[in-house]
């Protein structure tokens, strides 16, 4: 391993990066537009359903509770019905996401509570809407009769770290792993595949270069790259969406290099097994999905079954998730979460070693 | 003579494989030192498959190869600092300048930064390229890109220089200056392996091996191989050179007719026709036609050792 060959790839590699504008703007592109993209549109915490009312008992009470569930913001009223076949059928147009029903025999059923005096008709097909009902279902129809009746709850749910229930709080760190996840496997197992494509390689084999000298070098300024990423994101989610880093931000860093090795590794190790840049595109594609999927990105690690809660523990993404979630929201330190730390070096060791064996220095 | 010593490049039995395909078939070769050397063949004959072989880019199914010195495959890492590549397909980097991929070689072999300052210089101003430092090198032309080539395949100065094919893609001009430019680096020592598919930059070369489909099917000194042609070589002036071209075609003796120009080539194995026969043959077609002995050149050599059509006919001999 010679230093002045090493630097001289990287220096390659940062002039040929320079000159090529489209992946110059996608390095900081990508993670603008996803930042955006996710933090405005995911928001689990739904609001404003467009919704009808059938109220079939018209009576004082009935008239209260539907002011009242209108006002809490979680319905948009639209529609008054009188026949229940209205209903029906803007259900089925998808007009409305979910619709109040009040039976006629409403005041008696209050009275007796015996059967529930109110339903609440949801489209199924989306579960979010569910649970926004579900919220709704807790009203607490008792106080219509007699106002001074004391609810109790039985239960009471304590939301740590983030108590306003904002999205963006949630999926802005582990936005900082699918776009590292993203850019880092899929930047990497082209550039390294381009150079045997354009035919560089051939001459370059033919001179000292040895092929981790070629390998390190190339990814180095990827490494680089990682981090700029990784602050854009944090500091335009701070900026926009006021998610807080409540940890020490030198371990978010920390962690994240770790993970844009284990991602590099990958993309080495795609790179040895692509002919083509399209084809390292399509295995980059290939690793990707899992990762978001499954890395508890987009749905509940505890949710999965057992099956692919062991796919996702092989993920790198799963243990980044936990870091910087545990780090940036929990103020949680690194010595806290050394376990994860620990796969993603057991996956730089393994997937390397593998990608060792197949960086050859020859034509065939 | 001192032959063993001067050898650069000694293979035996060199043979390449690639699934059922013998790309390359038990060639021997032997390469003097400063010596420029030429490998001759059709497309697909195992020209550049033999170069990669003999630098250690490639495995050799079978034989022995020995470079500088050098046994290879085993010791290709050390031959790698002692020779220089020009890949078929230009290779170095398109988006960097001439200047950057120059200072890159540089670097690659290891070469310190000041002598690398004063090599570079006296690259550019040898080849030509002094006023296109700036320019990146995917927008250069052919004959430009392969002098960048050639600077950066002997910036390190190698002992040995091996050369695929370097002028497919440049002009005729630009060829004769290139060849130039080799004969300056033999005259300085450097031994050099070039293929090509010209005639004229065949005969060139201090010495040539002809390949074909894999196999050597001839070697030595262009002049040498001429001389040894075992055919004699016909020059017929008529009327209908491609009417004269099919009355001839199954002549015993005749191994292949082109016709160039208004004339008509036939190359014939030596005593088994001649000029009056050829003549009355033809007379006996209607066709009037003057007849008299050509030279054997280098591309008679060629068909005659590859039994391959140059231009368009050939007569197949049992």
């Amino acid at each position: 391993m010679s230093l002045r060959r090493l630097l001289s790839i990287v220096v390659k590699e940062l002039r040929q990066l320079r000159r090529d504008r489209l992946t110059f703007a996608m390095i900081v592109g990508i993670p603008t537009m996803q930042l955006l993209l996710f933090g405005f549109a995911i928001n689990l915490d739904v609001r404003h359903l467009d919704s009808a009312v059938l109220d079939q008992a018209n009576t004082a009470h009935s008239r209260e509770l539907i002011a009242e569930l209108g006002a809490s913001g979680v319905m948009n009223l639209r529609y008054s019905l009188t026949v229940p076949q209205e209903l029906d059928d803007l259900l089925r147009a998808g007009r409305i996401s979910a619709a109040l029903v009040i039976p006629p025999d409403f005041e008696s059923r209050l009275e007796r509570s015996d059967r529930p005096a109110l339903q609440i008709v949801v489209d199924g097909s989306d579960q979010v809407v569910q649970q926004a009902a579900r919220q709704l279902a807790a009203y607490p129809i008792e106080r219509l009769r007699n106002p001074a009746a004391v609810t109790r709850q039985n239960v009471e749910i304590v939301n740590f770290y983030n108590p306003e229930r904002r999205a963006p709080v949630n999926t802005v760190p582990g936005l900082v792993g699918v776009i590292l996840t993203m850019t880092m496997v899929m930047f990497t197992a082209m550039a390294l595949v381009r150079e045997r494509e354009r035919g560089n390689l051939e001459m370059l084999i033919a001179t000292p270069v040895s092929p981790w000298e070629l390998t390190i070098g190339k990814v180095l300024p990827f490494v680089g790259i990682g981090l700029v990423q990784v602050t854009v994101v944090l500091a335009l989610g701070w900026l926009i969406f006021s998610v807080p880093i409540r940890g020490h931000i030198w371990e978010v860093y920390v962690a994240a290099l770790v993970f844009i090795v284990a991602s590099l590794s990958l993309g080495v190790f795609l790179s040895t097994l692509a002919k083509s840049q399209f084809q390292a595109m399509q295995l980059a594609f290939f690793t990707f999905l899992p990762q978001i999927l499954l890395s508890g990105f987009m749905f509940p690690y505890a949710g999965m079954p057992r099956a692919a809660q062991w796919i996702s523990e092989i993920l790198p993404m799963t243990h980044f998730l936990r870091l910087i979630r545990g780090i940036a929201l929990r103020g949680a330190t690194l010595a806290d979460l050394w376990p994860e730390l620990a796969s993603l070096g057991a996956f730089i060791v393994v997937v390397l070693a593998v990608a060792v064996t197949r960086v050859s220095k020859r034509l065939d | 003579m001192a032959a063993e010593t001067e050898t650069a490049i000694r293979a035996r039995g060199l043979t390449r494989r690639f699934g059922k395909l013998v790309a390359v078939d038990h060639v021997d070769l032997t390469v003097q030192r400063a010596q420029v050397y030429g490998f001759l063949g059709p497309n697909g004959s195992g020209k550049s498959t033999t170069i990669r072989m003999l630098c250690g880019l490639l495995l050799p199914s079978e034989g022995d190869i020995d470079v500088l010195g050098l046994n290879i495959p085993r010791d290709a890492e050390k031959l790698k600092r002692r020779i220089g590549y020009m890949t078929q397909k230009f290779s170095l980097y398109e988006d960097l300048t001439v200047q950057e991929n120059l200072e890159f070689l540089a670097a690659v072999h290891d070469i310190p930064r000041t002598p690398t300052r004063l090599r570079i210089e006296e690259l550019l101003e040898r080849y030509w390229l002094k006023d296109r430092r700036d320019q990146l090198a995917g927008t250069m032309s052919g004959g430009q890109k392969q002098r960048l080539a050639l600077a950066g395949a002997v910036l390190h100065k190698p002992e040995l220089l091996f050369l695929d094919e370097p002028t497919s893609a440049v002009d005729p001009q630009s060829r004769r200056e290139f060849w130039d430019s080799l004969f300056e680096l033999a005259d300085a020592g450097t031994t050099i392996l070039v293929s090509t598919h010209y005639m004229d930059e065949a005969e060139r070369c201090h010495r040539l091996a002809i390949l074909d489909e894999g196999r050597l099917v001839a070697d030595g000194a262009p002049r040498d191989l001429c001389a040894q042609l075992p055919y004699s070589v016909w020059l017929i002036e008529c009327a209908a050179p491609r009417k004269a071209q099919q009355r001839l075609q199954n002549v015993t003796g005749v191994i292949a007719l082109a016709q160039i120009g208004a004339e008509l080539r036939v190359l014939a194995e030596r005593g088994s026709v001649d000029a009056a026969g050829l003549q009355e043959q033809l007379s006996t077609a209607g066709i009037d036609a003057q007849v008299r002995q050509g030279a054997a050149n280098l591309e008679d050599v060629f068909v005659a050792a590859t039994h391959r059509k140059p231009h368009d006919a050939v007569a197949e001999v049992a």
